[in-house]
């Protein structure tokens, strides 16, 4: 047997104990001195990985910009849970103004540091899946193709949670939204349809697109901090599971986050000017099942009545993007020798 | 200095000596002229580091504005017709977050059918949205309003919009007295905004605000609406003082005195309105004109004053309420009949939609129709009743009768004559 190196694995998850590292190595997450751009106190559900994920990508640009950072931000739970003023949960300079135009408006903050010759401000532009991939996807393409200052991170809970559930652009196969109810012939949402915006921000050649996970905190900072060291138009999108709308126990999100990406359904990448630069490899590969199974956006798919057949079709995209992006750990690592 | 310009240079001219930080806008005639000079006075380096921006709709320009002005800098944008309603969205928005951008609006019918001519439909579309809504009667006007309006907007944190009449003045070469930069510079001081987005001082804009206080925040938009109905003389006083010449206000008479009948309106049409009126004075008529400069805030009172000895207000609309009234006129007799006084009779004139030309002939016989008490409480000026008549009687005739705008075209000859 040859020589394993060390790892240091918390039981039941890759993630590397802070405690384990190196001071400069640990997370932003991990130091008591980090912005907590979006504090305690505010409204969200139980297990929100939207909260989650827009305190670690946001603090983690807040260290990256020493603290200088303003953000627009779209309409949806994001905006709704952390401002029932007089309360607000953002310690950072923070506009909301309307669903469909957050990429507009961070161009506009923007141009403003620009004409006032502004350079230690950076902008930061949020929204959900449906606020970038649907009604903000026209603004957020113009952004991009101006090649703007700004970083623009979408939240995706695969569906317009604020408003109760529905179905947006990126809401997968089969899953269960209240309007793509699990009745009839194709029970959930149908297949064949939905975008991938991800691949899309890549075709506009913008300097940096990422994907990234709430189960990866790591990973997801280094991103944040490699887009944050670029300028131009930069695009993150991370997956953040929503147990109200996933139908998934609050204590599961980071669970569900985790094998999203170790199916292979969502896929962990960078891509630079329109190249995709680099793959975050499965470790331990996962049947579908194991993700779907505690999602109750998905239990007509299983039990007496249910449909092998909609799981096998899922399971086949999740070879795909395995494929596709090269993800199994022996591929990347021989694609690195 | 004066010089021969047309009304969109004239509004790009003025627009520029007010030194905007960021400009954003998305293509529309007859707005386009106005976009294309600033554009290219950001181009050749005249307005130091202004940032010149094309987005891909009107919906992103008022976004894109918005943002900017949170930021602290003074934001511009142009549109029309289907542009404004395009934006529409953001154009609340931005009246509800207090933002002090400045618009020109290039008025324009609005469709279906499309029509690039003007009328006031666009303006009229957004009138509830908060803006400050002001008219300009010529080019001279319109230049001097967008001083004005920065100015306004400025002090009182509110977005004004510059409501310049497509083609009409927007496309028409007149003499127009730009005033100098430095006459400008000690007009409108450098913006200072009420609420920016600041990393020394983080605030939180746009929360969302329930019925808790919803009412408060609105009757606030009134408030400082009301506080413009008071400033907007005081500032047209100062800007006559700094600039030689009145421009802005809150209305306009002219030939007041022992007016029987007094013809109200908003815009370009004025002029020929005035024309009409002269020659109808000459003939013996008492009558007289009420210039409309500010449609929002409404000036209610100076409305009702200049109108208390008339006994006939003729309302000239270049837009209507469908399938309820005048807009306008609407305004004028809600005015009248609050000032509690035994006001005059309100007629609503409906002219000049999608560019129909609104000749002085036809004033003048509708107003001299007026004199006599013949014109009735709402009607449409030049309207072509036999062509009205004949599509109704089709479409009584006729289930599957087909689309209207085209049957009209092709019973007055206009589509066969082009196509044939
Ligand atoms: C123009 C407009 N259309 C619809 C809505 C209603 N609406 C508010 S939030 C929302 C869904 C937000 O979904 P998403 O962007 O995915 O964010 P999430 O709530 O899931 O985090 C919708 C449909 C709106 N506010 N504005
Ligand atoms: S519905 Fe989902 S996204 Fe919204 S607050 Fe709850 S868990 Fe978060
Ligand atoms: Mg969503």
């Amino acid at each position: 047997m040859g020589h394993e190196p060390v790892k240091f694995y918390q039981v039941g998850s890759f993630a590397v104990g802070n405690r384990l590292l190196d001071r400069d190595e640990r997370t932003v997450q991990s130091d008591s001195g980090r912005s907590n751009s979006l504090t305690s106190g505010h409204r969200a559900c139980q297990g929100c990985g939207e909260a989650l994920g827009a305190r670690y990508a946001l603090d983690a640009a807040m260290r990256a910009a020493a603290g200088r950072l303003v953000a627009a931000n779209a309409t949806g739970c994001l905006e709704v849970f952390s401002t029932p003023y007089p309360e607000t949960s953002w310690q950072i300079p923070w506009l909301h103004s309307l669903f469909g135009n957050a990429p507009a408006v961070a161009t506009g903050m923007a141009a403003a540091l620009k004409a006032k010759g502004r350079t230690d401000v950076r902008v930061v532009a949020q929204a959900g899946d449906g606020g970038t991939v649907d009604i903000g996807f026209g603004a957020l393409s113009g952004m991009f193709e101006r090649n703007d200052d700004v970083l623009f991170i979408c939240y995706d809970n695969e569906a317009y949670m604020n408003t109760g559930v529905q179905r947006s652009g990126a809401t997968p196969p089969a899953a269960r939204t209240a309007t793509t109810e699990a009745i009839g012939d194709e029970p959930g949402n149908v297949f064949g349809q939905g975008k991938n915006v991800p691949m899309l921000a890549v075709a506009h050649e913008i300097p940096y697109v990422a994907t990234a996970s709430v189960a990866e905190l790591h990973d997801l900072e280094r991103k944040v901090e490699r887009a944050m060291g670029l300028r131009g138009a930069r695009y993150i999108h991370i997956l953040v599971p929503c147990p109200l709308g996933w139908q998934a126990a609050s204590c599961d999100t980071v669970r569900l986050a985790r094998l999203a990406a170790e199916t292979g359904l969502f896929p962990l990448f960078e891509a630079e000017h329109g190249r995709v630069v680099d793959v975050r490899p499965i470790r331990k590969r996962v049947p579908v099942e194991d993700y779907l199974r505690p999602q109750g956006r998905y239990k007509h798919l299983f039990g007496e009545h249910g449909r092998p057949d909609l799981v096998a079709a899922i399971q086949e995209i999740a070879d795909g993007n395995i494929e596709r992006f090269g993800l199994l750990a022996e591929a990347v690592e021989a694609g690195a020798r | 200095m004066l010089t021969q310009i047309e009304g969109s240079k004239a509004v790009a001219e003025a627009v520029g000596l007010c030194r905007p930080e960021v400009v954003c806008a998305y293509p529309i005639s007859p707005q386009t002229h106005i976009i294309e000079a600033v554009g290219a006075m950001v181009k050749a380096g005249r307005l130091g580091s202004c940032q010149f921006i094309n987005v891909e709709s009107e919906f992103a320009a008022m976004s894109v504005s918005i943002g900017a002005s949170a930021m602290g800098a003074r934001a511009y944008t142009a549109t029309a017709s289907q542009g404004l309603l395009f934006m529409a969205e953001a154009v609340y928005n931005a009246a509800g977050l207090g933002l002090p951008i400045v618009m020109t609006v290039a008025n324009r019918a609005i469709g279906a059918p499309i029509n690039i001519w003007n009328d006031h439909s666009d303006a009229m579309s957004v009138r509830d949205s908060g803006w400050i809504q002001l008219f300009a009667e010529t080019n001279q006007e319109a230049a001097d309003l967008h001083i004005l309006a920065f100015r306004l907007a400025e002090e009182l944190s509110v977005p004004v919009m510059v409501c310049v009449d497509g083609f009409v003045l927007t496309h028409a070469v007149e003499r127009v007295d730009l005033p100098e930069q430095d006459q400008v510079d000690r007009f409108l001081p450098p913006f200072e905004p009420r609420q920016v987005l600041d990393p020394d001082e983080p605030v939180t804009i746009g929360a969302m605000v329930g019925p808790e206080a919803f009412t408060e925040v609105r009757y606030l938009a009134h408030a400082l609406q009301l506080q413009a109905l008071a400033r907007i003389p005081s500032l047209a006083t100062e800007f006559a003082a700094a600039f030689g010449r009145r421009s802005g206000g809150l209305v306009r008479p002219y030939r007041m005195e022992d007016a029987e009948t007094v013809v109200l309106a908003l815009g370009s049409v004025l002029g020929t309105v005035k024309d009409a009126v002269d020659s109808l004075r000459e003939a013996g008529h008492r009558l007289g004109v009420l210039g409309v400069t500010t449609f929002r805030p409404f000036p209610a009172a100076a409305i009702a004053d200049a109108l208390s000895s008339a006994r006939r207000v003729v309302v000239i609309e270049k837009a209507f309420s469908i399938g309820g009234h005048g807009i306008l006129g609407a305004d004028v007799a809600l005015a009248l009949g609050r000032s509690g006084r035994d006001g005059p009779r309100v007629h609503d004139v409906v002219a000049g939609l999608g560019g129909r030309p609104i000749t002085e002939a036809s004033l003048r016989r509708m107003l001299a129709e007026a004199s006599e008490g013949r014109l009735p409480d709402f009607t449409f000026l030049d309207l072509d009743r036999g062509l009205v008549e004949r599509e109704l009687r089709r479409m009584d005739a006729t289930r599957r009768s087909g689309p209207s705008a085209e049957n009209l075209l092709r019973d007055l000859g206009v589509a066969s004559t082009r196509i044939g």
